[in-house]
């Protein structure tokens, strides 16, 4: 594990099951320009090697299939990418996000650009499991909820379910991984559809 | 199509909903010929399951015949099969060792939660069992959807008639993995609380698995006569102080080993709220915990315990220091259903196994309403209810 994502002089379990004020500086110092102050993450084991599993994350045009909540990602540029992420009451909030740190294989980070509705950064980590058991994948999530009317809204959204919401999607990449599709207990098409919104 | 709902405690009925659709690519639509009512079912029955929904299908031991496959599936249209109620991937870390009930990737992300907040991690999907277990539409019904159709299936040869396989759904499996939990030795003593479905296979199978003696507890006289049936002692705990008479059996050594199959079949999650309802509203609750702990107490030092039977929750007054000071071995856990039906399919071909005894009834989809009062009211009788789609209404 790299020293970047836990704490050398307290101990090896991750900084999102910290129970020190000063989780959220250890994780900012980990990336190279972050966003936001409120932390989350999670990590899950997938029974496939470190490279496929890095190569399908980083084609961000991927990520919406098992991201539950975001609509779309539109990528502008290697580096660059434009979000569109489902908020309550039918709205969206978008932001550009930029990849900060990439190396093949290892890690992605990004962080938001300015004017971002919610702005975030965060990495995403691969390490070989052990005993042969695939990778395990850990996301770091920092996130600003705005202020305002809309703020709370999204706010709504943002500070209670991120934590559940990171957990549910990495299992759905999970199961796209090893299974090749989403499990659904849906009976029909149009109950899929339902569940989706 | 027709299927069997869930609308509260005590009220199942039959009504049209949509038929199902393929909607992943390793899906196959299972067009339903045979389907039981489980114990567990009961459990729905009674409304003592947490997260149902109001028109939840029901059924998780059915087979029938392929209609339709994605193009993942390895099935083929016309293929007769048997579903295991256990909803595995065969991919993940857990379905590569075999422990498909441990299955990763069976439920779907947005229902592991609770489970995760109960149990510490997930468990797979199952049919028709609540929304804790996957939220899946079950069998009771004229047809189905079964998700990772190309792992979890056996294909049935022809000439077989379903009453000979349909118990490789569940129970079946369950019955003979709790007989291997109990690691029987040759000249075993093997003691079987419970004569339900579980526990009469589990005494089929610790036989098979050369156990000398076999002794069933229950107090049903129609359940524990077939047990006896298949070459086993019995202790009728109403009528004998089932310790005393397990450590007289035995010589005053105690079983080699123990099977806690009382209550409820291998499946059901209850929270322990739920636990306590039942502990202070019927006999049921008060008695479970029970047998457990009796068989624990009974056990022999050194000797190995088996639990098919459902703990949900949590269970007070456990005899740990029993438990330590005899140096006892515990092994549990839902079926792992794919493992064992390819083994138990020959076995049932050969005739090593005998299945069909445990139907007592057959009704046609249309009667099931009824088919769950009979199976909850009439425990002594009516041991095993066989629901067809396709059979003319009234019939035996």
């Amino acid at each position: 594990m790299s020293d970047s994502t836990t704490c050398a002089s307290q101990d090896d379990a991750p900084l999102t099951a910290s129970k020190r004020s000063d989780a959220v500086d250890a994780a900012t110092a980990a990336l190279v320009e972050a966003k936001g102050d409120t932390l989350v993450g999670r990590t899950v084991t997938v029974n496939r090697p470190r490279e496929e599993l890095y190569n399908f994350w980083r084609d961000l045009s991927n990520l919406p299939a098992f991201m539950e909540n975001v609509e779309r990602v539109d990528v502008i540029d290697d580096l660059r990418s434009h979000w569109v992420v489902k908020a309550p009451g039918g709205r969206t909030v978008e932001w550009t996000s930029v990849i900060t740190e990439d190396r093949a294989g290892e890690l992605v980070a990004w962080a938001s650009e300015d004017g971002a509705d919610v702005p975030n950064s965060g990495r995403i980590d691969f390490r070989d499991a052990t005993g042969g058991r695939g990778t395990c994948v850990t996301a770091t999530i920092l996130y600003d909820p705005p202020a305002g009317a809309v703020g709370r809204l999204i706010a709504k959204l943002f500070q209670r379910e991120p934590a559940i919401q990171a957990r549910r999607d990495l299992r759905r990449f999970k199961q796209l991984m090893e299974t090749g599709e989403i499990a659904t207990s849906a009976r029909t098409r149009a109950q899929r559809e339902q569940e989706r919104d | 199509m027709r299927a069997l709902t869930w609308h509260g405690k005590h009220d199942v009925r039959v009504e049209t909903v949509d038929d199902p659709e393929i909607l992943n690519p390793r899906d196959a639509i299972i067009r339903i010929t045979s389907t039981a009512i489980c114990g567990s079912d009961l459990h729905l029955y009674d409304g003592y399951i947490p997260t149902m929904q109001k028109g939840d299908i029901l059924g998780h031991e059915f087979m029938g015949e392929v209609i339709e496959t994605g193009t993942g599936s390895t099935l083929k249209k016309g293929q007769r099969v048997v579903v295991p109620f256990t909803i595995a991937c065969g991919a993940c870390f857990h379905c590569s060792k075999h422990q498909y009930s441990a299955c990763d990737n069976g439920n779907p992300a947005d229902n592991q939660d609770i489970a995760m907040e109960l149990y510490g991690q997930p468990m797979s999907g199952l049919f028709g069992y609540s929304h804790m277990t996957g939220g899946y539409a079950g069998g009771q019904a004229e047809y189905v959807r079964v998700p990772f159709s190309d792992v979890g299936p056996i294909v049935i040869p022809d000439g077989i008639e379903d009453e000979k396989v349909l118990f490789l759904s569940d129970i079946l499996p369950t019955g003979w993995m709790a007989a291997e939990n109990a690691e029987i030795e040759p000249g075993d003593t093997v003691a079987v609380w419970g004569c339900g479905p579980v526990g009469l296979f589990a005494v089929q199978s610790a036989f098979l698995m050369g156990a000398e003696r076999v002794i069933a507890i229950d107090h049903f006289p129609h359940r524990l006569e077939l047990a006896r049936r298949f070459g086993a002692e019995t202790i009728n705990f109403e009528e004998s102080a089932t310790y005393e008479a397990l450590m007289e059996m035995t010589g005053g050594i105690g079983p080699d080993a123990v099977i806690d199959a009382v209550g409820l079949e291998a499946h059901g999650f209850f929270v322990d709220n739920v636990i306590d309802q039942i502990k202070a509203s019927t006999f049921l609750g008060t008695d479970r915990p029970h047998s457990i702990r009796q068989a624990i107490i009974a056990c022999r030092k050194g000797g190995r315990v088996s639990m098919p039977a459902v703990y949900g929750g949590f269970v007070d007054k456990f005899p740990l220091g029993a438990f330590m000071e005899k140096g006892l071995t515990l092994k549990t856990g839902q079926t792992h259903v794919q493992h064992y039906m390819p083994a138990l399919l020959n076995a049932i071909i050969e005739e090593r196994v005998d299945t069909t005894f445990l139907i007592s009834h057959r009704l046609p989809l249309e009667q099931a309403p009824e088919g769950y009062r009979m199976f909850h009211d009439e425990q002594n009788t009516v041991t095993k209810v066989v629901l067809k789609p396709g059979m003319a209404f009234g019939a035996e």
